[in-house]
């Protein structure tokens, strides 16, 4: 990753300049951004300093937690038994921050930043929930992915990161009606109102098994009639614990979890992973692999699009557009299965390039897709856009301005379409994306018409990027020639000794990567998708911590939501556009 | 007519539309299918045009489940008030000069009050059910027939002056010279605009709106009990066409053809329309739908009153 802008005045200076004592350390990384160690006591004052200083840190882009205490390789840092860290970004300068806070191994404590950032909510609820740090100051402290009586915390690293791990699971009615008990929602208990005005609120609860909330996502609505007065999201029903998945597979295996993680974008969260692993690795990739990788990126972000596309006419009532866009869905899927050899989950790429060359006639078919879409889009403008009733249903409804949108920590179309051109392409380029054409789109109203516009006109813009990719395709390797790039060319093995031991150690091992922490973030078609990694030396990941943006753009839906009907808030959920399996990860 | 003479014509009746009915499932799914490039049922039968006995035979077979906290007794009961209203309004509607099992003196009135009825079905439905997506979808149903009904009748009333009666006969035979669409079209707009939420269709399904009320009134339905109502759809979709078209497309009127073969092809093609309009158009919002009804639709129909009795009575006397 590179953060090209230059940085004109340092906030880490104006941080110790402000707290003094309370900067405990600046950690040596190959990040292009300070990572300061900070005191407890000045843990809320440093992020209110970068939360109020000039050209503030409007975005808190993560909130996380890693247990120290089977660390090996930490020279210099602070001691710590679990480090609570947040990466906060700067749209106005175009600059990261991250701060690290070191904890109690045995009962980990922190002061909550919720007065700060009320976007540091949920990630504190999920850095609860997962490593059992106690935010003092939060709101509403509770588990969010696991459930309420699980015992223990799943990214501890003395937590069984398998099932086999335990004595087999026995479940009796005892334990069944313990754990229905426990996991009951119930809006009292939650602080929230059950009389508005005197009126008895009707609670209903939308989903998880709900046509409309696109994944198994719950929501508890409190009703007055059919408007909303309180809405109360509950999430973890698609958690897998992907980041512990992260700490036991090779380097390498983890690539096809990354296309679970957001499973509508394929490749695309592969490429933060790698650029993390790569940057660890030091591995320059090839031109033609960033190139085919910017590509398929693209063209997973039009299918992703569509699919938003389609499914937010259907919860208007319009009918038949996904229909169409399924089609057309189709066609990039037999573009992608030409050249990856796979539709949703290809794990094409790999650690240094991708993991084949293309396939003879690719443009060909990459061409006829850039043909065809263009005048479906123009149908589809037609039929749902200029569509006054569809306007009718969108128009002012639902209005998440940019404040809002970087309160709640939301990033991608929905923050564009409030205003803010806030694209990671264009203002840190990664793969290259800096050389190609391309307009970021924004919208002023930030309604769900306005969030509907911005993907619309982006997949035009993908169009636009995917045809300078097919006419530009620079040649060579679609592989840097590396060693630590993963897997080893094969065309030796059988010829030399030397080759065949890197190739089968490599392949039965798993590759290894430098002792370090590093950083990879792209623009997914939802947001800001960032990984962060902490290679403790060895053939697995010490830390794997994955910032989905479809998490953080769930959380501003109890603000949004009071006021709305029912049916303008299944808009309002389609025009976020999340995945369930991004957000539980 | 003797009674015998006229109950084997019922019993005939019926029959011929539950199949209508039936058939015309296969066609919605199917053209829907042609409209969405895509191929809809096609597997039993030619062209799958089986597949609406094999899901009669599927649905009959399904187990009629009630929920636990529900009303049994109205919950069973309000299936049968979907579809039964719809049923006793077909027996005034004139498919050729003199076919009618009654050819009743209000008879515009009767089908409006029919229609009307099926409301009940819906709330009853809900109610009972005990659930809140049901409760949700019966409050809907309940506040669009108000609505809607308000200037459905209204609608019609230019025609029913035009022709000087509310007998179907009358008005068909009214039409020999000129369709009343032509005289009316505000009247047929309206008409159809209502008719369409009378026969709770897409973009007025509000009280179903499977986007954000899963199934709306009928989501506890399973078996026979959801069957009902959705014969009571497809059959009230087949009573309006056809007083759409004896009201303003000329009734069995038409050349060379037999009239009630041009009475059902007219019924046909309207019909089709409805599933052309639910293919293309969004829903609109509850609040939308009722300040429509209100703003918009009733002082037009009321206008179009208006203007229609003012022409009638000064070319009467002229």
């Amino acid at each position: 990753m590179s953060l090209d802008a230059p940085r004109i005045d340092d906030p880490a200076d104006e941080l110790r300049a402000r707290l003094g004592a309370g900067v405990v350390a600046e950690q040596a990384t190959g990040e292009p951004f300070p990572v300061l160690w900070i005191a407890r006591e000045a843990w809320v004052e440093a992020h209110r300093a970068l939360r109020e200083m000039e050209r503030p840190f409007t975005l808190m882009a993560d909130l996380w937690g890693t247990d120290e205490t089977a660390r090996h390789h930490r020279p210099g840092l602070p001691p710590s038994g679990v480090t609570v860290t947040s990466h906060l970004v700067s749209p106005a300068r175009n600059a990261d921050i991250r701060l690290k806070l070191a904890c109690d191994g045995a009962a980990p404590r922190a002061p909550s930043l919720t007065p700060v950032y009320p976007g540091a909510d949920w990630y504190e609820r999920e850095t609860f929930d997962m490593l059992g740090v106690q935010f003092e100051g939060h709101p509403l402290l509770r588990r969010i992915y696991m459930p309420n009586d699980w015992q223990g915390h799943p990214l501890r690293k003395n937590h069984h990161a398998r099932a086999t791990e335990k004595p087999p699971y026995r479940m009796t009615p005892e334990s069944f009606a313990a754990t229905e008990e426990a996991n009951t929602l119930d809006p009292a208990r939650l602080g929230l109102p059950t009389h508005r005005d005197g009126v008895e609120l009707m609670v209903l609860n939308m989903g998880p098994h709900h046509p409309s909330t696109h994944g198994v996502f719950r929501i508890l609505l409190g009703l007055d009639g059919e408007e909303i007065v309180w809405a109360y999201p509950d999430l973890g029903y698609h958690h897998r614990g992907a980041e512990k998945m992260a700490e036991r597979q090779t380097w390498h295996g983890f690539i096809p979890y990354c296309d679970r993680i957001d499973y509508l974008g394929g490749v695309t969260h592969e490429l933060p992973y790698l650029m993390a692993v790569e940057s660890l690795c030091g591995i320059e990739v090839p031109e033609r692999a960033q190139c085919i990788r910017v590509m398929l990126c693209e063209i997973f972000r039009i299918t992703s699009h569509l699919l938003f596309y389609g499914t937010l006419a259907q919860d208007a009532g319009v009918m038949s557009p996904i229909f169409y866009m399924f089609v057309d869905r189709e066609r990039a899927y037999d573009v992608i299965q030409a050249i990856t050899g796979g539709r949703m989950h290809p794990a094409f790429l790999r650690i240094g390039g991708v993991a084949m060359d293309l396939p003879t006639g690719w443009d060909g078919l990459v061409r006829d897709f850039l043909d065809w879409m263009p005048r479906r889009l123009d149908d589809y403008e037609g039929m749902v856009m200029r569509s006054e009733m569809f306007r009718a249903r969108t128009k002012g409804v639902a209005l998440a301005d940019a404040e809002t949108c970087l309160k709640w920590s939301m990033t991608g179309p929905s923050l564009r379409a409030a205003g803010l051109p806030w694209d990671i392409r264009k203002e840190r380029p990664y793969s290259g994306y800096e050389t190609y054409e391309f307009d970021v789109v924004t919208a002023e109203a930030g309604d769900i018409y306005a969030r509907t516009r911005v993907r619309v006109d982006e997949m035009r813009e993908s169009l636009r990027i995917i045809r300078q990719c097919v006419d530009r395709m620079p040649g060579g390797p679609v592989k840097a020639d590396h060693p630590r790039a993963f897997p080893p060319p094969r065309a030796q093995t059988l010829e030399d000794i030397e080759t065949l031991i890197h190739h089968f150690v490599g392949t039965a091992w798993g590759p290894r990567v430098p002792v370090g922490e590093a950083t990879g973030q792209i623009e997914s078609a939802r947001g800001l998708a960032q990984y962060s990694i902490v290679s403790d030396d060895g053939g697995h990941s010490y830390r794997t911590r994955i910032r989905t943006p479809s998490f953080a753009n769930l959380q501003a839906i109890p603000e949004i939501a009071p006021g709305l009907t029912v049916a303008d808030l299944v808009m309002h959920i389609a025009s976020l556009d999340f995945v369930m399996s991004d957000v539980d990860k | 007519m003797s009674a015998a003479f006229t109950l084997i014509l019922s019993v005939w009746l019926i029959a011929a539309l539950l199949v209508a009915a039936g058939v015309f499932t296969w066609v919605e799914r199917r053209g829907l299918g042609f409209l969405q490039e895509r191929l809809g049922p096609n597997r039993v039968g030619p062209f799958g045009f089986f597949q609406w006995i094999a899901d009669t035979v599927k649905l009959l077979f399904k187990a009629d489940e009630v929920p636990p906290d529900g009303d049994a007794l109205t919950f069973r009961l309000a299936p049968a008030l979907a579809a039964t209203p719809v049923l006793v309004g077909f027996a005034v509607v004139a498919f050729a000069p003199g076919w009618a099992i009654s050819a009743l003196d209000i008879g515009v009135i009767f089908i409006l009050a029919m229609l009307a009825l099926t409301v009940y079905a819906m709330v009853l439905g809900a109610w009972a059910s005990r659930n809140r997506y049901a409760m949700l979808g019966g409050l809907r149903a309940a506040a669009q027939m108000l609505s809607y009904e308000a200037f459905f009748g209204l609608s019609l009333m230019g025609v029913v002056m035009l022709a000087g009666s509310m007998s179907l006969g009358q008005i068909v035979a009214a039409q020999e010279g000129l369709w009343f669409v032509v005289q009316q079209p505000l009247g047929a707009a309206l008409f159809t605009i209502a008719g369409i939420a009378a026969a709770h269709r897409l973009p007025f399904d509000l009280q179903e709106s499977e986007q954000d009320l899963v199934a709306g009134f009928m989501t506890e339905y399973s078996g026979m009990g959801f069957a009902l109502f959705f014969l009571g759809e497809y059959l009230a979709i087949l009573l309006v066409s056809a007083l759409a078209v004896t009201l303003f497309f000329g009734g069995w009127l038409g050349p060379w053809l037999p009239a009630p073969v041009w009475f059902g092809l007219k019924v046909g093609a309207l019909a089709l329309a409805f599933v052309w309009i639910r293919a293309i158009l969004p829903r609109p919002r509850y609040d939308q739908l009722v300040a429509f009804a209100w703003k918009w639709a009733l002082p037009l129909a009321l206008a179009n009153l208006l203007v229609t009795g003012a022409v009638v009575v000064l070319g009467g006397s002229a």
